[in-house]
């Protein structure tokens, strides 16, 4: 278990430097943008006077080198400044739309994952029948149709037509959990169409490309059921590429819902990021920027961790 | 046996598979192919049958037809009888068959390492068959799976099913699948090469223990191999197979004795090539001098452990010993791949770089390899002329016309029509095919050393000899030296001049062949040498006896 431990500390390591390189690259293209913070906040309008005491005040004068590593040094404590549009620190604008978007996320994914892998377990087993072409031809066309899209057409048929769920998911007041989870089933449900086919697809054709192996005619001739040949010898040695692809599907689920969060006035990060570069509010771009590339770093690292905890040989050393 | 004369009345001989003209087919990506065309095969309770033939004669496929299972791309045709104790397989349903498969016909594959599954423990995959057909309970099953591994002597069998397929050996492994096949006491097992994969020291102890539980179990078995040895020692009655069809079927002392096809009289040929040995010349420089060297991978144990020894100018030595002896880990010392951590090769006395990179051009044209791989070997997706061209133009810098009547000459050395293959890809030939390219490929170099790894071990053998009189006559024509490294004792006794022996990554013994082939011998060469099988039927038997039962392959270690 020692090799696990220094793999999974090598891998963090890892991440924390891709982290800290993604950061310079976020600052600093930031800086690249025609204009600076001041001008921004005061517009068009300014006088040069007032340009250089807001300056300033605001540390600009400083060289960029100094103010990325107080801006890093903030950002490692949570703090990422104060927004230039509204004055509230960001932190706190950004941690509430955080929270939705994780927990729209986690509901999709609590639907996604184990919906598309079973059908995939499916598809494997009942691989080139009417079934399996159906199947394929659904989710594919619910991947390649825009999210707003489909999107609507939810909201036509279960908000407008039979009123079952709200169309629009505002989350206000105090709301019970059941009352939450019905208020965000449409959108939940939209980011459940786009990211099944991805992950059933691999499901499919990672257990597909195992049902060549010596050990799978083993089974075959040992009289294992067809179901359990799938479930109980080739699903378990097909985890490490299943798990690739659910890990960059939940990193989608975060990172790129806007459309969805925008068609169903949903408050969360995607739409503060939109607000932000509209009115070119760069502290949370930055500090958006910033979690959305931890978030992937965070969950390829699980995948990788998780792809390494299914293989036995690394499990059970000799 | 299964003849007439048995002294046991009780033993009568009861039909148990019955299968009549059976026709197999492939499908190529276009049509269907013939596999097997036609072969009638009768299995009695409790006799052993050998299906011998070269690699493509259909021997697994009518293993796995013997279950009523067609691999994935081929297709039972209509017309064929396979019957089982009077269950017609072709015409059961699928949910039939299964409930046969695993309870009362059992696999044994020829590689157990990649038909365990690697993710379960060796018991939980022993006992899946039983506890499925509710015939026995799983803690039942359990301890039963422990009896097995006792009878089978596997090391610790109270605790090996508790591991994992990749925490124990080759020849361990072989038997627990032996033992998995036993799990619901089939009254058929098809052993599909069983021992292929294995050195000849753990060979021995997996084929006293498959003879032992059939014999105690009473169980009928197809045996199927292509290693006649093996087969005397495990069947009543041989059946030879030649491109899916019979060539003949015999009781396994007349078959040996007396066979009446003239293909089966030219398997039985084989073993005759045998070439003059050589003596040293006297006080020449060596061409590859091996002195002292040590070597490990990357941060491991030490693999190699002082080896030393002296290759001459136009002999051929061989280096033989088991799987992990260091034989090939030698060879990638002299090419420079591995840079050795003590020692040094020196070559026409001139000590080599230890890295190839640091080599000379003419320094590393001196050396080439020829692989035990052809398949994997040869780039499938460049064409013959380029994967013998791209040697010669790289050392000799040959260019345009030049460069095409060399790589013809070479085409020609190694007896293949030049206009016919120039412009071939590799998965277009054969297996022997693909060796002699290897070799052109090593020759384009213009070496005076070729280091051969195991180059005939994945062949057949008829075309194995073929490759062997081939390499001999390059010898003779280009004065070449060879290091043959390989773990079959046949193939040294036809080629080599010396004979270099490993074991642990030390040398245990060298000399010249004549005197390693004759007493007294180092105890392990002793080993290796009496593991042979030999086409005497009686063979195992007697070796069992002299060296006692505990007293084989790993056991025997010395």
């Amino acid at each position: 278990m020692g090799d696990i431990v220094t793999l999974i500390a090598k891998r963090l390591g890892l991440g924390l430097i891709t982290l800290l390189i993604i950061s310079i690259i976020i600052f600093f293209m930031v800086e690249l943008l025609p204009g600076d913070i001041a001008q921004a906040v005061l517009g068009q309008g300014a006088t040069e006077e007032n340009l250089a005491a807001l300056r300033e005040q605001m540390g600009l004068n400083k060289p960029s080198i100094v103010r990325y590593f107080e801006w890093l040094g903030g950002a490692v404590v949570g703090d990422f400044g104060e927004s230039i549009v509204t004055g509230e620190r960001v932190s706190a604008v950004i941690s509430d739309r955080l929270v939705n978007t994780l927990f729209l996320a986690a509901y999709a994914a609590v639907i996604a994952v184990p919906f598309a892998i079973t059908l995939g377990i499916i598809v494997a087993l009942l691989r080139n029948t009417l079934f399996d072409r159906v199947a394929n031809v659904l989710t594919l066309t619910s991947i390649s149709s825009p999210e707003f899209f489909l999107g609507y057409v939810l909201i036509l048929f279960l908000a407008v037509k039979s009123s079952a769920f709200p169309a629009i998911a505002s989350l206000s007041g105090d709301l019970s959990f059941g009352e939450l989870l019905h208020r965000t089933f449409l959108p939940a449900l939209t980011l459940v169409l786009v990211v099944t086919a991805h992950m059933m697809r691999m499901t499919r054709a990672a257990i597909i490309n195992l049902l060549a192996s010596p050990y799978i005619e083993m089974a075959r001739l040992k009289g294992t059921p067809p179901w359990k040949v799938i479930v109980k010898h080739a699903l378990p040695n097909a985890w490490a590429p299943i798990i690739n692809v659910v890990a960059l599907n939940l990193a989608y689920l975060i990172t790129g819902v806007v459309l969805v969060e925008v068609v169903f006035v949903y408050p969360g990060i995607g739409q503060s990021l939109v607000d932000a570069v509209s009115k070119r509010d760069f502290p949370v771009v930055q500090a958006c920027c910033l979690i959305f590339a931890a978030t992937f770093i965070l969950l390829n690292l699980a995948a990788d961790v998780g792809a390494i905890l299914t293989n036995p040989r690394l499990r059970h050393p000799k | 046996m299964t003849d007439m004369t048995n002294n046991d009345p009780m033993k009568k001989k009861q039909v148990l598979l019955e299968i009549k003209d059976l026709k197999i087919e492939g499908y190529t990506g276009e049509n269907w192919v013939p596999i097997i065309k036609g072969v009638d095969l009768t299995l009695h309770r409790g006799e052993v049958m050998g299906l011998i033939g070269e690699s493509g004669a259909g021997k697994s496929t009518i293993g796995a037809a013997a279950m009523g299972y067609a691999r994935d791309g081929t297709r039972i045709v209509e017309g064929s009888s396979i019957e089982f104790d009077g269950i017609e397989l072709t015409t059961s349903t699928s949910a039939e068959k299964r409930a046969l498969r695993g309870s009362r016909i059992a696999y044994v594959a020829q590689s157990a390492a990649a038909s365990f599954n690697p993710a379960h423990k060796l018991i939980d995959q022993h006992t899946e068959a039983p506890v499925q057909y509710r015939i026995k309970k799983r803690l039942e099953a359990q301890e039963d799976a422990i009896e097995l591994y006792e009878r089978l002597r596997l090391p610790n069998p109270e605790e090996i099913g508790f591991r994992y397929p990749h925490q124990v050996s080759g020849g361990q492994l072989q038997r627990a699948m032996t033992a998995m096949a036993m799990a619901c006491r089939p009254d058929l097992i098809i052993f599909d090469e069983p021992t292929t994969a294995l050195d000849v020291t753990t060979q021995i102890e997996v084929l006293a223990a498959i003879r032992d539980i059939v014999d105690q179990f009473n169980t009928a078995a197809i045996y199927i191999t292509h290693d006649l040895a093996v087969v005397a020692q495990m069947a009543d009655t041989i059946k030879v197979l030649l491109k899916g069809e019979e060539v003949e079927e015999a009781p396994t002392e007349q078959m040996l004795k007396n066979p009446k096809e003239d293909y089966t009289k030219s398997l039985w040929a084989v073993r005759s090539f045998e070439r003059p040995q050589k003596e040293r010349p006297k006080n020449a420089t060596p061409l590859v001098s091996v002195q002292n060297i040590d070597a490990a991978y990357t941060g491991g144990v030490k693999v190699l452990d002082n080896v030393s020894f002296d290759i001459h100018e136009g002999m051929t030595v061989a280096v033989v010993g088991e799987s992990g002896s260091g034989k090939s880990t030698t060879a990638r010392v002299i090419t420079g791949l591995l840079p050795p951590s003590n020692g040094q090769v020196l070559f026409r006395g001139e000590p080599l770089p230890p890295k190839y990179t640091d080599r000379s051009k003419d320094q590393l044209r001196q050396a080439q390899m020829i692989y035990q791989m052809a398949d994997t070997a040869l780039n499938p997706k460049v064409r013959i002329s380029e994967i013998i061209g791209r040697p010669a133009r790289f050392y000799s810098g040959l260019s345009g016309t030049a460069l095409k009547s060399r790589v013809d000459e070479l085409l020609d050395l190694i007896e293949l029509e030049p206009s016919k293959y120039y412009d071939r890809f590799p998965p277009e030939l054969s297996g022997g095919q693909k060796q002699r390219i290897g070799i052109a490929r090593a020759l384009a170099a213009e070496p005076s050393f070729i280091i051969c790894d195991e180059v005939t071990s994945a062949l057949d053998q008829l075309v194995a000899e073929g490759i062997l009189r081939l390499l001999d006559r390059l010898q003779k024509e280009l004065n070449l030296a060879y290091m043959f490294i390989t773990h079959d004792l046949a193939t040294v006794r036809a080629i080599a001049d010396e004979v270099v022996v490993m074991q642990h990554g030390k040398v245990v013994e060298q000399g010249p062949k004549t005197e390693m082939f004759t007493p007294p011998h180092h105890p392990y060469t002793d080993l290796l040498l009496s593991s042979v099988p030999e086409m005497d039927p009686n063979w195992l038997t007697t070796l069992l006896e002299e060296r006692g039962v505990d007293n084989v392959g790993e056991a025997a270690d010395v």
